[in-house]
């Protein structure tokens, strides 16, 4: 089994404006890159499910010179509202870290 | 004109986070011919618009902006500041045009300074709607009246052309209202004909100041040097370093889309471009493409909501610790049945947040089951409601509850962990930003308003 703690050296998140998420996954090294940067685990399905995102808006961009999957997906209440958690969604990418990737 | 490179220095991502006068002083040796930096964003929340304040401390803001004026005056170039006192409100650019007129009487400076307002009236706006000439950005839908009077203060982000109209008409010193983070520091180059890929990727690159730095934390700024077919970035601090993937790296901070950034007037393309280390501090990148689009100006909106009273407890007590799901639940119910019994109809349609800190505040989601319990837990009780007073009476009807709601029945009675009296702490509203939408413009100057003010003579605005 692997994870995407286990794949990645590094996961972050943040708010992209006031209403949207963005997550960068930095893999271990090319390989990785290469076998799971287009996992249909973290496919649009996983950020409806994890998020409560709006999959058709969900987007996917991979670098590979970076070795980097980035996905940005629209938050479902605007920054700073009454029941804000997260004002900066710094912390919203613990929830991915063990997403099964096989 | 055409000669190149231009040297923009970036001193730090925001004005009033420190901007470091050794560093300041060498990217002025190096040869700037501009000096240019950011002063907010909307990362921290939507109060900064619709109240007009800055989050920065005033001295802070003072103490960086005298740095930069002294050091404009002295070798002679402009000091451009956009997104003035976080939000660039209008109030927001007022007040550091007051710290700006401060600074030069006590350092005996006397710069022709512009102001840019990019803050729109709401009748404006709705003509314009009503013209078709404004659209939503996913994932908001068309914009109503209704919105626009919601909102307590509306900008539309400037681009680059207000800038450069205030340069070319002799200002010394920018205070510019809200602005996107490039075009503040994209406009020198461009006004000096250089490469648009190359000045507006420069700039994105440079808004942060020093996170595209292999250190981020070692420095503040960054010396951005922009010619007719690429660009140069370096740190400011010589200790520092760039390298290719500090600086491609950059791109993905913050973007929704790490290739393509939409601006006022265009698109920046990156998806070709290519970084390569020139030394081994300083990275060139080459490839970066403007495509020409018809201008848009991205509207901000902040509004004022509900009003919320909160109150915070700690627990240690293991029985409750090992039952923590169970006693969230128990205590939301009884808190909201007493306050309903409490206020009565009065109370209105209120909403009552126990978010249990230590345990799963930050998510909100249960943790699963068998989850070991912690040492102890923060109780944060969010009551928001039509008025503030009204969140207080919330608030103090639930008091007791709060503070001493049992685990175990008919026990004596628990005294959670508090650290204030009085207990609850009025917030205030809520605020929120209503507007993710463009404005098409036919003049990229048609939505903004240019003052002056000559610090001379004791002379004001």
């Amino acid at each position: 089994m692997t994870t995407v703690r286990d794949a990645c050296r590094h996961v972050r998140s943040k708010n992209a404006g006031p209403y949207w998420v963005t997550v960068d996954l930095f893999f271990r090294d090319a390989e990785r890159f290469a076998r799971y940067a287009g996992s249909p685990a973290l496919g649009p399905a996983l950020f409806e499910r994890l998020f409560g995102a709006d999959p058709a808006l969900v987007q996917h961009h991979r670098i590979a010179d970076l070795g980097i999957l980035k996905v940005s997906y629209p938050r479902t209440s605007p920054q700073g509202g009454e029941v804000e958690r997260d004002m900066h969604c710094g912390q919203q990418f613990v929830r991915l870290l063990d997403v099964r990737l096989e | 004109m055409t000669e190149g490179p231009i040297r923009i220095l970036v001193p730090s991502g925001s004005l009033g986070s420190g901007v470091r006068e050794a560093e300041v002083r060498r990217g002025v040796a190096l040869g700037a011919h501009a000096i240019a930096t950011d002063a907010g964003s909307t990362d921290s929340g939507a109060a900064y618009l619709a109240l007009g304040v800055s989050k920065n401390d005033r001295g802070a803001v003072k103490r960086d902006l005298a740095i930069l004026m002294q050091a404009g005056a002295a070798a002679g170039i402009p000091v451009i500041v956009g997104t003035a006192g976080q939000a660039g409100g209008d109030l927001n650019v007022d007040w550091t045009r007051d710290i700006a007129v401060e600074i030069a009487r006590e350092h005996g400076l006397t710069p022709r300074v512009a102001l840019l307002y990019s803050e729109q009236d709401k009748a404006t706006l709705k003509a314009l709607n009503a013209a078709g000439r404004i659209r939503p950005l996913p994932p908001l839908g068309p914009l109503d009246d209704a919105t626009l009077d919601g909102c307590d203060h509306i900008v539309a982000a400037m681009g680059p052309e207000p800038y450069v109209a205030a340069l070319q008409a002799g200002a010394d010193v920018i205070i510019g209202g809200r602005t996107t983070d490039t075009a503040v520091l994209a406009c020198f180059a461009l006004m000096r004909g250089m490469d648009a890929g190359a000045a507006w990727h420069a700039a994105k690159i440079a808004e942060c100041g020093a996170q595209c730095t292999v250190r981020p934390a070692d420095g503040a700024g960054v010396l951005i040097a922009v010619g007719t077919d690429g660009f140069e970035v370096e740190p400011l601090n010589p200790a520092n370093r760039c390298d290719p993937h500090s600086v491609s790296a950059h791109m993905l901070y913050e973007n929704a889309n790490p290739f393509r950034l939409t601006e006022p007037g265009g698109v920046l393309d990156v998806t070709r471009a290519r970084y390569v280390a020139l030394d081994d501090r300083r990275v060139r990148v080459t490839g970066s493409v403007w495509e020409p689009q018809p201008y848009t100006m991205k509207l901000e909106g902040a509004a004022r909501g509900r009003y919320q009273t909160v109150m915070l407890i700690g627990i240690q007590d293991p029985d409750v610790l090992c039952r923590l799901d169970e006693f969230h639940d128990r205590m939301l119910a009884a808190l909201y049945e007493r306050a309903r019994r409490s206020l009565g109809p009065e109370a209105g349609d209120f909403h009552i947040s126990l978010r249990l800190y230590g345990w799963n505040a930050v998510s909100g989601d249960r943790p699963p089951p068998g989850a070991p319990p912690p040492r102890e837990v923060g109780v944060l009780f969010v009551a928001t409601a039509e008025t503030q007073a009204l969140a207080t009476r919330i608030a103090k009807a639930c008091n007791a509850w709060f503070f001493h709601f049992p685990i175990v029945p008919d026990q004596e009675l628990p005294s959670y962990g508090f650290a204030f009296t009085p207990a609850d702490i009025e917030r205030g509203p809520v605020f929120e930003f209503r507007l993710n939408h463009v404005v098409a413009v036919d003049d990229p100057l048609q939505l903004v308003r240019t003052a002056w003010i000559d610090v001379r003579e004791g002379a004001d605005a």
